[in-house]
């Protein structure tokens, strides 16, 4: 089974006590408001949805319960790094080599 | 007027138990439980109506006389209380606290499964590694067994608590039991 680090367990955990919770950082709008249709759709509905490297949110939902942010090569399956909500998006040049590679 | 009967919730597993020369699997004893989150902000008022400092070190519990407290999450443990002369006092305590406090007794119930294949046992529905390295004793974690959610909880070698939903304590009876056969 694929192990996956939980930033807030501080552990790697059986990847069935995990749920994907689509691309991450997206900032939510400031005054949805005064949006145009096709902005909020963009912001909305539009993701990148990338071969390769990805940042993706994921929630620790049978665990800690906790959303937190993970980089994932879609073609591999291989989690680059996994990272607390609200931190830095890490530098995907890094990655590979740097912590956190696995 | 009528004399106001309260109702009791009797565990669901009462005077059943399981037991062969490697495995041992019985309903735990009546508690009381209280979903508590608090932020860090908190954690040293509730020092005092504890009567302990709440485990901040992820996975790790603190038992003291009666009352025990699970980390489940960064801002999320379950105490449990198995001395019933003490839970209103405690719960009017916290209420006084900026915290969420939600008594889930009558939701959850509790098995106690022990013996030398406890470890085997437990993981033909749990796929966490349990040896002693990894999940030592007072090492606490919600995680799945099958198809529902559970927390477990190591209290001792070979001795574990596993603290489930009062109406999926059937289907973790059954699967725990059909594991145990495997065994002795
Ligand atoms: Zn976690």
């Amino acid at each position: 089974m694929l192990l996956i680090h939980c930033p807030y367990c501080e552990e790697e955990r059986p990847e069935v006590e995990f749920a994907g919770a689509g691309e991450a950082h997206i900032d939510r709008p400031k005054d949805m408001n005064a949006m145009s249709d096709a902005e909020f759709e963009k912001f909305f509905f539009i993701r990148d949805n990338l071969k390769g490297v990805n940042y993706e949110r994921w929630r620790h939902i049978h665990g800690c319960g906790r959303f937190f942010n993970a980089v994932r090569d879609t073609v591999s399956d291989k989690f680059l790094t996994t990272y607390k909500s609200g931190e830095k998006k890490p530098d995907p040049a890094k990655l590979k080599t740097g912590k956190g590679a696995k | 007027m009528a004399k106001i009967k309260m109702a009791l919730a009797r565990p669901p597993h009462e005077g059943r138990r399981f037991a062969n020369t490697a495995i041992s699997i019985e309903q735990a004893l009546p508690a009381s439980r209280v979903s508590l989150r608090a932020g860090s902000n908190e954690l040293a008022e509730l020092t005092k109506p504890l009567g302990f400092k709440l485990p901040t070190r992820p996975g790790t519990s603190k038992i003291k006389s009666s009352l025990s407290a699970l980390w489940l999450g960064p801002d999320e443990w379950l105490l449990i209380n198995s001395n019933p002369k003490t839970v209103s006092a405690l719960m009017e305590k916290l209420d006084t606290i900026k915290c969420s406090n939600v008594d889930i007794s009558h939701r959850n119930t509790a098995i106690i499964i022990s013996g030398k294949a406890v470890e085997d046992v437990l993981n033909a529905g749990c796929p966490r590694d349990l040896s002693l390295d990894a999940f030592p004793p007072g090492s606490c974690s919600r995680t799945l067994f099958g198809k529902i959610e559970i927390i477990l909880w190591r209290l001792t070698d070979d001795r574990f608590h596993i603290e489930v939903w009062r109406s999926y304590s059937e289907y973790l009876w059954a699967y725990l039991l059909d594991a145990a056969k495997d065994t002795g």
